[in-house]
C-alpha cells in the first residue's frame, strides 16, 4: 500500500515537472471558464457586439440539454456519494482558426452555452485573448465578486457571539 | 468533416429520434432493409449508418466495444468519446453496445454480454458493418415479425457469423441482438430470429 | 392481475380543462409568474429540487405552479422531466469546505473559527403572523457588516477531528452506487443510503429523526455544524484534461455528532451522522443526519431495535414519488379485481351459510369449545 502510494507520488512529481506549462494553461482556462459560466447572456452578447467580433465558427456539438450527477462526500470530506442531478446545457464550437471552445453551463439556456463556448475559443486565440480578458472577463469577474461580497457582508451582519452563563465559576 | 470532433448529429434530439424510429422498424421487422439518412459523418473506417445507430443508443452510461480495426483508429475513438461520451471497453462481455467494422476477425458472439435468465436485456447489442444488402450471401429468415419467411442478401457477412448466430438463437431468452449496417441502410437480426438456411 | 379499461376520453379531457381553470383561479387576480414563485417561495422551490433530485430552480418553480402548490405532485413532475434527459457525466465531489457561506451555526462550539452566522433564519422569530405581508410594503434592506474576506471556513468536524475525539470521514474513492441506475438492494452501503435519504421525503425523514430522539434508536445527537451556501460544481468532459466548472449550486449541510461508547476495535469517541441537501433545507438536512446515524447501527455494532435503524424499512419508504404512486394507484379502476374478490366472498358466504344451516347449533358449540 505504502509502495503504491509512493509510486503514485513519484509519478505525479515527474508529471508535474514535465507538464507544468500545460497544467498552468489548464488552470488559467479553468479560471476563465469559471468566470464565463457566471456571465449573463446579455453580458456575453453585449461583449460580442461591442467588440465587433464576428468570428467564423462551426458548431461541433449542437447545444443540448442534459444532466450531470452531482456528488458529495460522506461527512463532507470522505468517500463520494451521489447527491442528485443538475440540469446542464452543453455545446462545442470550433473557430475557423482552429480553437475549440466548450460551453458547459448549469441550467437550460442554449444561447448562453453557445456564447460561453464562443468566448472560450476566442480566449484561446492569441489574436483575441487580450480583448476578451479586458472587455468581458474583467467586468464579469468584478460583478460576481461584488455579488459575493454582498452575500458576505450581509451574512457577517448576522454574526452572533453566544455567552454561556456560568454559575459557580472560580 | 471526418475528424474526431466534427461530424456529429446536427440536431441531437430529432436526429436520434429519427434513428431510433428506424431501429424500431428494423428490429421489429427482421430482414427488412431500412434506409438510414446521412445524419453523421464519422471518421473511417466507421460508417455513417453504424455510427448513427451508436450515437442514438449509446451514452456515458453504456460501455462500448470497438473491434480491432476501429480501436486502432485514434480518430474513431476520439469521435466516440467526444460525440457519444461512452466509455470504451476492451472486454466484449462488458459492453452494452459493440461496433464491428471487420466481421471476419471479430470475437465470437458467445464472448459478448449474453444477459442472464433474470435479466436477458443485459446483453450486448452488436452493430456489424457489412458492405450492402443488394448482393452477396442469401439467407432465409423466420421468427417474430416475419410472416412465413423473409429472404435477404448480405454482402460481407462471414459464414462463421451465421453459424454463431444460430448458436445464439439456442440461448433464448439470453443472447445478443445484431444490427447489420451497410453504409446507408440497416437490417435487424434480433436474437428471436432464426436463420433457416442459405438460399 | 391487471385488466385494461377503455373509455372516458371526453370526461378525462374535460376534467383536465376543469383542472386548468381551477389552477388559474379567479381571473381577476393576476396570474402568478414562475419568477415570482422562484423569488418568493424559494424554500418550496428548494424542497421540490431536493426531493425531485434535480437541481433546476426554474423547473421546480414551474412544477409548483403546474401542481397548484401540491409539492409531491410538483416533485413527480420534476422526476418525470429528468427521465427525458441524457446524462452527460458526473461531477467532481462538491467541496462544502469552500462554500460561500450564507448561514453557519454550531450547537457544540460557541467560539468556532469564522464565527456563528445566523443568516436568513426563522429561528428566534416569534412565529406571529404578520398582517403587514398582506400589503406589498417595501422591505428594509439587510444590514451589512465589514467584509470578513473570502477565506474558506473550516468544517467543525475537521477541527474536532484533529484531536482524535471524533471519527474521521470514511475514506475511499470507489465509484459510488447509484440508485437511479441500479435498483435498491440490501444490505445497502452508506453511499447508497445517503443518496436515498437526500432525495427522500422531508416529512418521512423528519418523523424518523424525531423517533430517534424520543428513544427509538437513541443516539444523543448534537448539531456540530449546519451550513448553507453556494458551492462550485465541476465535471469531467471528454476531450478536456481538466475539470470544467459549470457554475454554482446552493446546498445545506448538517454534521451531527453522537456519543459512542466504543467497541473492541474503536476507542470511545464521537460518531457522526451526515446530511447534505440541495438548496436551503435545514430541517431536512438535520433529519437526514439523524437517519444516517441511526442506519449505521449494523456497522457500529449497536442493537437494531427501531424503525429508523432498519435500512430496508427506511430506504424502501423514503421516496415520496414511489409512495404516492402506490398509495394513489388504489383509486384507479380495480373493477375486475374487485369483481373477483366479490365472487370469492359470495362463494365463501354461501358455504358458510350452508354449513351453518342444519348443524347450526352444534357448530357454534364447537367453536365456543375451541
Amino acid at each position: 500500500m505504502a509502495e503504491i502510494a509512493g509510486a503514485t507520488r513519484d509519478r505525479d512529481a515527474a508529471a508535474s515537472a514535465d507538464a507544468d506549462p500545460a497544467r498552468e494553461k489548464h488552470k488559467r482556462r479553468r479560471d476563465v471558464l469559471s468566470v464565463l459560466v457566471r456571465a449573463r447572456a446579455e453580458e456575453l452578447d453585449g461583449a460580442l457586439r461591442a467588440l465587433d467580433l464576428a468570428p467564423e465558427f462551426e458548431v461541433l456539438r449542437a447545444p443540448e440539454f442534459g444532466l450531470a450527477m452531482t456528488r458529495g462526500r460522506i461527512g463532507g470530506g470522505g468517500a463520494p456519494f451521489n447527491l442528485g442531478e443538475v440540469t446542464v446545457t452543453r455545446t462545442v464550437v470550433r473557430l475557423a482558426s482552429g480553437e475549440v471552445g466548450y460551453g458547459h453551463i448549469l441550467g437550460r439556456d442554449r444561447k448562453r452555452a453557445h456564447l460561453v463556448a464562443l468566448f472560450d475559443a476566442l480566449w484561446q486565440s492569441e489574436a483575441t485573448r487580450a480583448v476578451v480578458e479586458d472587455r468581458l472577463l474583467a467586468s464579469v469577474a468584478a460583478r460576481t465578486a461584488e455579488e459575493d461580497r454582498h452575500v458576505r457582508v450581509k451574512t457577517a451582519a448576522t454574526r452572533v457571539n453566544f455567552f454561556t452563563m456560568v454559575r459557580g465559576e472560580d | 468533416m471526418a475528424d474526431a470532433l466534427g461530424g456529429g448529429f446536427k440536431d441531437p434530439v430529432f436526429a436520434s429520434q429519427a434513428v431510433f424510429r428506424r431501429l424500431l422498424d428494423a428490429l421489429s421487422r427482421p430482414g427488412r432493409v431500412v434506409e438510414m439518412p446521412q445524419l453523421v459523418a464519422p471518421p473511417p473506417p466507421l460508417k455513417p449508418a453504424a455510427a448513427a445507430v451508436l450515437a442514438a443508443l449509446a451514452d456515458a452510461d453504456t460501455p462500448v466495444f470497438l473491434d480491432k480495426v476501429l480501436n486502432a483508429s485514434g480518430e474513431v475513438r476520439g469521435w466516440v468519446g467526444f460525440h457519444i461520451g461512452a466509455p470504451i471497453v476492451v472486454v466484449p462481455a462488458r459492453a452494452l453496445f459493440a461496433v464491428i467494422a471487420d466481421p471476419a476477425v471479430m470475437p465470437p458472439l458467445s464472448e459478448f454480454g449474453l444477459g442472464t435468465e433474470q435479466y436477458p436485456d443485459r446483453s450486448t447489442t452488436l452493430v456489424v458493418q457489412v458492405a450492402g444488402f443488394s448482393r452477396g450471401r442469401s439467407l432465409w429468415l423466420s421468427g417474430p415479425g416475419i410472416e412465413d419467411v423473409a429472404g435477404v442478401q448480405v454482402e460481407g457477412l462471414p459464414e462463421r457469423l451465421v453459424e454463431e448466430f444460430r448458436a445464439n438463437r439456442a440461448l433464448f431468452p439470453r443472447g445478443v441482438d445484431l444490427v447489420l449496417a451497410a453504409p446507408s441502410a440497416i437490417l435487424g437480426l434480433p436474437r428471436s430470429t432464426r436463420i433457416m438456411g442459405e438460399a | 392481475m391487471y385488466v385494461a379499461v377503455k373509455g372516458g376520453e371526453a370526461a378525462i379531457a374535460n376534467a383536465h380543462r376543469l383542472l386548468a381553470e381551477k389552477r388559474r383561479g379567479d381571473k381577476n387576480v393576476p396570474s402568478l409568474t414562475v419568477t415570482q414563485i422562484l423569488e418568493q417561495l424559494s424554500l418550496a422551490v428548494d424542497r421540490v429540487m431536493s426531493e425531485g433530485s434535480l437541481y433546476d430552480r426554474r423547473l421546480a418553480a414551474l412544477a409548483i405552479k403546474q401542481a397548484r402548490g401540491d409539492l409531491v405532485e410538483a416533485i413527480f413532475l420534476v422526476r418525470a422531466y429528468r427521465t427525458t434527459l441524457p446524462r452527460f457525466g458526473t461531477s467532481r465531489p462538491i467541496e462544502t469546505g469552500g462554500m460561500l457561506v450564507e448561514r453557519r451555526i454550531s450547537a457544540t462550539f460557541k467560539d468556532l473559527p469564522g464565527g456563528q452566522l445566523l443568516g436568513p433564519t426563522f429561528d428566534y422569530t416569534h412565529r406571529l403572523l404578520d398582517p403587514a405581508l398582506e400589503e406589498d410594503d417595501a422591505v428594509e434592506e439587510a444590514a451589512r457588516a465589514e467584509d470578513p474576506g473570502s477565506e474558506a471556513m473550516p468544517r467543525v468536524t475537521d477541527l474536532l477531528g484533529q484531536a482524535g475525539l471524533i471519527e474521521p470521514d470514511p475514506e475511499g474513492e470507489d465509484e459510488p452506487s447509484d440508485l437511479t441506475r441500479e435498483p435498491l438492494s440490501f444490505p445497502a452501503d452508506r453511499d447508497l443510503r445517503l443518496q436515498a435519504l437526500a432525495r427522500g421525503d422531508e416529512g418521512f425523514l423528519l418523523a424518523l429523526g424525531y423517533s430517534t430522539q424520543r428513544g427509538f434508536a437513541r443516539s444523543h445527537p448534537f448539531a456540530a455544524e449546519i451550513r448553507m451556501g453556494e458551492v462550485d460544481v465541476e465535471i469531467d468532459v471528454p476531450g478536456l484534461d481538466f475539470p470544467v466548472p459549470l457554475g454554482r449550486i446552493k446546498v445545506t449541510e448538517c454534521q451531527m455528532v453522537n456519543q459512542f461508547k466504543g467497541s473492541a476495535e474503536a476507542p470511545p469517541q464521537f460518531t457522526r451522522g451526515y446530511g447534505l441537501i440541495f438548496g436551503h433545507a435545514e430541517r431536512k438536512a438535520m433529519a437526514m443526519a439523524l437517519c444516517d446515524r441511526a442506519l449505521r447501527a449494523r456497522e457500529l455494532g449497536e442493537d437494531q431495535t427501531a424503525a429508523a435503524q432498519d435500512e430496508e424499512f427506511v430506504l424502501s419508504h423514503a421516496d415520496n414519488v414511489q409512495a404516492t404512486g402506490f398509495v394513489e394507484h388504489l383509486k384507479l379502476p380495480h373493477y375486475v379485481d374487485f369483481q373477483a374478490e366479490l365472487e370469492l366472498l359470495r362463494r365463501l358466504r354461501a358455504e358458510f351459510e350452508a354449513g351453518r344451516g342444519p348443524a347450526k347449533d352444534g357448530q357454534e358449540d364447537r367453536e365456543a369449545a375451541e
